[in-house]
């Protein structure tokens, strides 16, 4: 039992409790896009303190490099899947207008629509007219 | 250390519990694909618990697999769901 288990086990209690803390939010929040806050950022930090707790108990090179891999495809992979979340949930029109503070995309949409006339330009996603509520 | 593990052992099943209450009282789908990628997270986060209360690296690459698999699937039901309009859920 050295400092590095300490070290460690710290980490280990961390994680877990952040990971703990993004369920309940997910439990709690009201709206899609908050529980996409609670879904992505304490859980990918705890779970990032996890890996570092892990890395730290078995110290050996190719372990950590493996959790070294695991680590960086979650933090690529997150936001990449929260924004595909987010933007299939608005394109749909499943947002609560009334939990939103700042509204950009609607506007932005409608004079991007207006500006092109019948869309013939700026037809790149198909599902922007049939989603959009 | 075996105190510490088990208490993060409490806590992750506490979460995975109410992670599993939100996928199956989510109002749309796409709860149920947030709440897919927290369980997965904490199923991770199980797997490098039981690797470090035993020392050993034989689960690892279960964790490289799982962290891909999960962004694959997030993605594709985002996908698809952006094009179902009158599917289960919304």
């Amino acid at each position: 039992m050295t400092w590095l288990d300490v070290l460690s086990g710290a980490c280990l209690l961390a994680g877990c409790a952040l990971s703990l803390i993004a369920a309940i939010g997910l439990i709690r929040f009201p709206d899609l896009f908050s529980r996409m806050h609670a879904g992505t950022k304490p859980q990918v930090l705890g779970l990032l303190l996890i890996l570092v707790g892990v890395g730290l108990r078995l110290r050996d090179w190719t372990d950590v490099g493996m959790l070294l891999a695991v680590a960086m495809f979650q933090l690529l992979t997150a936001p990449v899947a929260a924004h595909m979340i987010g933007r299939a949930a608005y394109r749909r029109g499943a947002v609560r207008q009334d939990t939103l503070l700042v509204d950009e995309l609607t506007p932005a949409l409608e004079a991007e629509d207006f500006g092109a006339g019948s869309g013939s330009g700026s037809g790149s996603d198909g599902d922007r007219q049939s989603g959009r509520t | 250390m075996t105190v510490v593990i088990w208490v993060c052992a409490a806590m992750l099943s506490l979460s995975a519990v109410l992670v599993l209450i939100r996928m199956a009282a989510g109002p749309t789908m796409l709860n149920r694909v947030v709440a897919m990628d927290v369980l997965i997270a904490v199923v991770v986060a199980g797997l490098g618990l039981e690797a470090a209360l035993n020392r050993h690296a034989t689960t690892l690459p279960i964790l490289v697999v799982l962290s891909l698999v999960g962004f694959v699937g997030s993605v594709s039901v985002a996908r698809f769901a952006a094009h179902d309009d009158k599917g289960e859920g919304s």
